[in-house]
């Protein structure tokens, strides 16, 4: 029987992952609600996530899995600390508008 | 086509348009359930290269966690479709142009290198289960046990500064 990565090549998934974080690159150039670039880097970190998993398997090592654990867990770190400021802007401010932020304009 | 392919193709082809379908959708609730499907269908990727301890933490952390966080602030802020403006037409044009070289720069890349070790074999050793991962992450010697523990250290300290900036002020000048 094949293993999964002799019948789809890795080069598949370099261009799919490729795609996904350009996707979430899009989103975040594209968009002005501050959630939904948040939502655009949730989708970039996954994209390298993926690629992770896939080199792990590629080269039948199990660490890469393991930093893809630790980046799952500053994911949900940094995405509970950004929600934070963004409903506390939300409070002050009135709107999540990314090009409203101008407080720390230097 | 081997089976294999054929599902990569399907899940690939859920994943690129659900992702740009959360990007592109208005209303951020529609947004937050295409994203939802997005990491279910990235979930169902790591199933297939068998990495099922990763896919399981995926669906918990990603579809259970992250987008509770995202609906409940969603619903939080209680935004309309009517505030929510595009952004000018320039940005909205020089966004697509940059997609589209960052794109093309990206697949041109990797379409003129090959991997490094060219032929994949496998030796039929288990190298994924959840017995081998948990002895990479804790073993005594060579493991990350300590990236661990501060793995731990940072989503406790996550976790209280969220509280502490979401928290109410009592003297609130407004």
């Amino acid at each position: 029987m094949q293993t999964v990565l002799e019948q789809i090549d890795i080069q598949n998934y370099i261009y799919l992952s490729t795609i996904l974080f350009c996707t979430g690159v899009f989103g975040v150039l594209y968009r002005r609600n501050a959630i939904i670039v948040f939502m655009s880097i949730e989708i970039m970190l996954n994209a390298v996530n993926l690629l992770l998993v896939a080199f792990s398997t590629f080269h039948q090592d199990a660490q890469g899995q393991v930093f893809v654990f630790f980046s799952m867990a500053v994911a949900a770190a940094e995405v509970a600390v950004g929600l934070a400021i963004l409903v506390s802007i939300f409070r002050n401010l009135g709107s999540i508008d990314i090009d409203n932020l101008k407080k720390l304009k230097g | 086509m081997p089976t294999a392919l054929l599902l990569f193709y399907i899940l690939s082809a859920i994943t690129l348009g659900t992702a740009f379908l959360a990007i592109y959708s208005r209303n951020p609730i529609h947004s937050a359930i295409w994203l939802v499907l997005c990491f279910f269908s990235i979930a169902g990727h790591y199933l297939l290269l068998n990495a099922q301890f990763l896919a399981l933490v995926h669906i918990i952390v990603y579809s259970g966690a992250i987008m509770i966080l995202f609906l409940f602030t969603v619903m939080l802020m209680n935004l309309n479709k009517e505030d929510e403006v595009h952004k000018p037409r320039v940005t909205r044009l020089v966004a697509v142009i940059l997609f589209a070289l960052m794109l093309g720069s990206l697949v041109l890349i990797f379409s003129q290198n090959q991997t490094v070790s060219d032929v994949y074999s496998t030796t039929g050793e288990d190298y994924q289960s959840i017995k081998v991962l948990g002895y990479v992450l804790l073993s005594e010697n060579d493991g990350f046990m300590v990236p661990f523990e501060f793995a731990s250290v940072l989503l406790l300290v996550g976790m209280i500064g969220a509280v502490l900036l979401s928290k109410k002020e009592k003297t609130t000048t407004k």
